[in-house]
């Protein structure tokens, strides 16, 4: 099998050694990579007892055999763990350029274990492997860190690095690469954190080992050219995300006020529009990406601060919808530029944008309700529509100061403690705060959180648009296209490719196997790798059964807001899913995954995807 | 001369023409080995900037041994003759000649015009 190096870069941050593991073909024929493969390895070493921020716990990284060929958007990579934030199945995704770099350094994937006696830095120059003291960049934001790792390395070097909320095992830390791209979700900086690892810088000279180039030429050429021929190279790519904003409001699911509603007016102040027009300053995209959704903006503004008129002016990548939608909408900003400068502060502090825009809005509709005091603020007035209260609860969030200790566990937790009802409005599933589309008006999408297998979040099956196309009124055919959805969405992951070329141009699906087969050699079927995506899903289902007591029905359920509230304006006015028809949602995806009606796989499920060794763990 | 110009305005720092000149040039996949480079400048002031060959021929009168020669459309490098010392890569204004440790003879574009035809921002033209 080509695409591959045959070597796991493992290193014990402990005791500072590190090795190439090497493992057979078959292996890598059955997980390809990134996703599959760091589920895989999570669930064979990880133990039950594994403290999501303790030495036992794996910070698994690497894309798949098509990061860093010529293919569109092949430069994806996924961080892989225990996470801290849920304490289940965690991976979280990466994009810009050093995945594929790890690649080009000879590795397929880096495996961290153990904990670093201080603060450390690891450096990945080809076969070189470098651990040393980072003192001198602990403490440090983001961006300062990349800065000064690139001028002390090199600008060929890539680096990942965490902030100060990681360093704090803040449970919605991200990891932070390329001054503008994350791994955002579920808490992966924290455990990067834990192991008192600041960052790593990844350099890399060698070949991809590829089974045929000439063909990988030849189909690499006809997939980009197949892009640039579709009405959305045009129409996507010059607002890249942020250019959902309208649809999503104009089909009521956009997070306005903590979730409680779905149309937020001041949208067109922050859409796709408004930072094409106002902040855009350059295109900045991912490796070999046709359409970069990453937008490099300059904004500037003023905002009414704790006691005075506040500036500001900063370059910020983004924002991008998700953050547009939780922190703009959900915390009822007035702008654009409002959002971009709580952007660039989270991405400084190392807090991923979608949780820390829920955990703010929860905190200020837990102010609006009296259920949390002033006294507990500093006696500040914290209030939707102030980006100051936005920035400050940031702040207190990535340092754990005061409220924000508890607030660093994520809505979940905070809503157990702080109680008052307010477990209502705590918008998470599974302990993962939800992502930007509200689907009191989507049963497809509904059942897609539900059923995410790291918690409410929308990248496992962006059923929305399905459920627009076909009828929000429906439910047949839902669980059907969420599990289609679940299934296509690993096979991007596994070979470390962007899935935006097919969902937002149509990129044929089969380039990516016609190209997979160029590069790996292997000729994989389309449903072959279905069959692959299946068991990577089981097996993440089963990571949660083995490592989460009582795991099962009641943890794929909505949270209350979800459910007992109708939507109260906008387009979905009136709109909620009934009690009876969210279990006849969950019963038909149970049904069709083979799993029991409280969705635990069964065991003969398990042996007939191919996962005999998990069946022991159904007890 | 034959000569591709760069729009680094347009550059959207992706660097698909570099890994496609590697598989283009050499049959290899790797953007290490590629006669252009893509460099950014972030967090400021937030611009790529392209390396490419303007086909000048400053690294030709630099060789000490001449094994860079003008051909009808380009400088090329003659392969036998070159002892890749690395003054060409030394010399050359827009640092586009460069060396890469598995390789025996600098690498110079060629203006195959692969990269010209397939960047997603037609941020390389023809001159």
């Amino acid at each position: 099998m080509k695409g591959i190096h045959q070597k796991i870069l493992r290193i014990n941050l402990s005791n500072g050694e590190s090795r190439i593991e090497k493992r057979d073909e078959a292996f890598y024929r059955a997980w390809l990579g990134g996703r599959g493969m760091g589920a895989k390895i999570l669930y064979d070493e990880v133990p039950t007892t594994a403290n999501p921020l303790g030495p036992e716990n794996i910070l698994f990284f690497g894309g798949g055999p098509l990061s860093g060929v010529f293919a569109p958007a092949a430069g994806k990579a996924s961080f892989v763990t225990k996470s801290p934030l849920t304490g289940g199945y965690a991976d979280s995704n990466i994009g810009g350029h050093i995945g594929p770099e790890l690649k080009y350094a000879g590795y397929d994937a880096l495996i961290l274990e153990g904990i670093a006696p201080g603060p450390s830095l690891l450096i990945i120059d080809d076969d070189k492997v470098i651990i040393k003291p980072a003192d001198y960049l602990w403490g440090k934001g983001t961006f300062e860190t990349e800065k000064a790792l690139k001028d002390e390395l090199g600008e060929d070097f890539q680096i990942a690095a965490i902030g100060p909320a990681g360093e704090n095992l803040v449970k919605i830390a991200c990891i932070q690469h390329d001054y503008g791209r994350q791994a955002g979700r579920l808490g992966v900086g924290a455990v990067m954190g834990s192991k008192k690892l600041k960052a790593f810088a990844i350099r890399g000279t060698q070949d991809i080992p590829v089974a045929d180039p000439a063909q990988l030429l030849e189909l690499g050429k006809k997939a980009f050219l197949s892009c640039y021929s579709k009405p959305g190279f045009e129409e996507w790519t010059p607002m890249g995300t942020a250019g959902v904003t309208n649809w999503v409001n104009e089909n009521g699911a956009f997070p306005t006020r903590n979730f409680s509603t779905t149309y937020y007016p001041g949208y067109l102040n922050m859409n796709g529009e408004s930072l094409l027009e106002r902040i855009l300053k350059t295109d900045k995209g991912c490796f070999s990406c046709p359409t970069p959704c990453g937008k490099y903006s300059s904004a500037a503004g003023t905002f009414k601060g704790a006691d005075k008129e506040e500036k500001f002016e900063v370059m910020v990548e983004g924002p991008e919808y998700e953050t547009i939608a939780l922190v703009g909408g959900n915390c009822e900003l007035a702008s654009i530029e409002e959002v971009a400068y709580a952007n660039y502060v989270m991405d400084d502090l190392g807090i991923d944008t979608m949780s820390a825009g829920g955990i703010v809005a929860f905190t200020l509709e837990c102010i609006e309700k009296g259920v949390l005091g002033k006294e507990r603020f500093d006696g500040r007035e914290l209030k939707f529509g102030s980006l100051d209260s936005v920035l400050y609860l940031s702040e207190l969030i990535a340092r754990r100061e005061g409220i924000g200790d508890l607030l660093a566990e994520g809505v979940k937790v905070a809503a157990a403690e702080i109680g008052g009802n307010s477990e209502h409005y705590a918008i998470q599933i599974k302990g993962l705060e939800q992502s930007g589309y509200d689907s009191r008006n989507a049963p497809a999408m509904m059942l897609a959180y539900m059923t995410a297998d790291v918690g409410a979040h929308h990248n496992r099956a962006w059923a929305i648009w399905f459920d627009v196309e076909v009828g929000v009124d429906i439910l047949e055919s839902k669980a059907e296209r969420v599990i289609q959805l679940q299934h296509i969405r690993p096979f991007f992951d596994l070979m470390g490719c962007c899935r935006l070329q097919w969902v937002e141009l149509g990129l044929e699906l089969e380039y990516y196997t016609y190209i997979l087969n160029a590069v790996t050699g292997c000729g994989y079927t389309w449903n072959e790798m279905m069959q692959i995506s299946e068991k990577v899903y089981n097996l993440t289902r089963m990571f949660w059964v083995k490592h989460v007591p009582g795991i099962g029905r009641s943890w794929d359920w909505p949270p209350p807001r979800m459910v007992e509230e109708e939507v109260p304006s906008g387009p979905s006015e009136g709109k909620k899913i009934s009690i009876e028809n969210l279990n006849w949602l969950l019963d038909r995806y149970y049904h069709l995954r083979g799993w029991d009606s409280n969705g635990i796989p069964t065991a003969e499920q398990l042996q007939k995807i191919g996962l005999p060794e998990c069946v022991k763990d159904l007890n | 001369m034959r000569v591709v110009a760069a729009r680094s305005e347009l550059c959207s720092g992706c660097r698909a023409c570099q890994v496609l000149c590697s598989l283009a040039r050499f049959g290899v996949n790797n953007p290490k080995k590629s006669a252009l480079q893509i460099i950014g400048h972030f967090p400021e002031p937030g611009v790529y900037e392209i390396n490419i060959c303007s086909q000048c021929g400053v690294c030709a009168e630099e060789c000490p041994v001449e094994a860079i020669q003008a051909n009808e459309t380009t400088y090329d490098i003659d392969a036998d003759a070159c002892t890749n010392c690395g003054i060409c890569a030394e010399v050359c204004p827009s640092n586009s000649v460069t060396q890469h440790a598995a390789l025996e003879v600098p690498i110079k574009c060629v203006s195959c015009g692969e990269c010209v035809e397939y960047c997603p921002r037609s941020a390389l033209v023809w001159n």
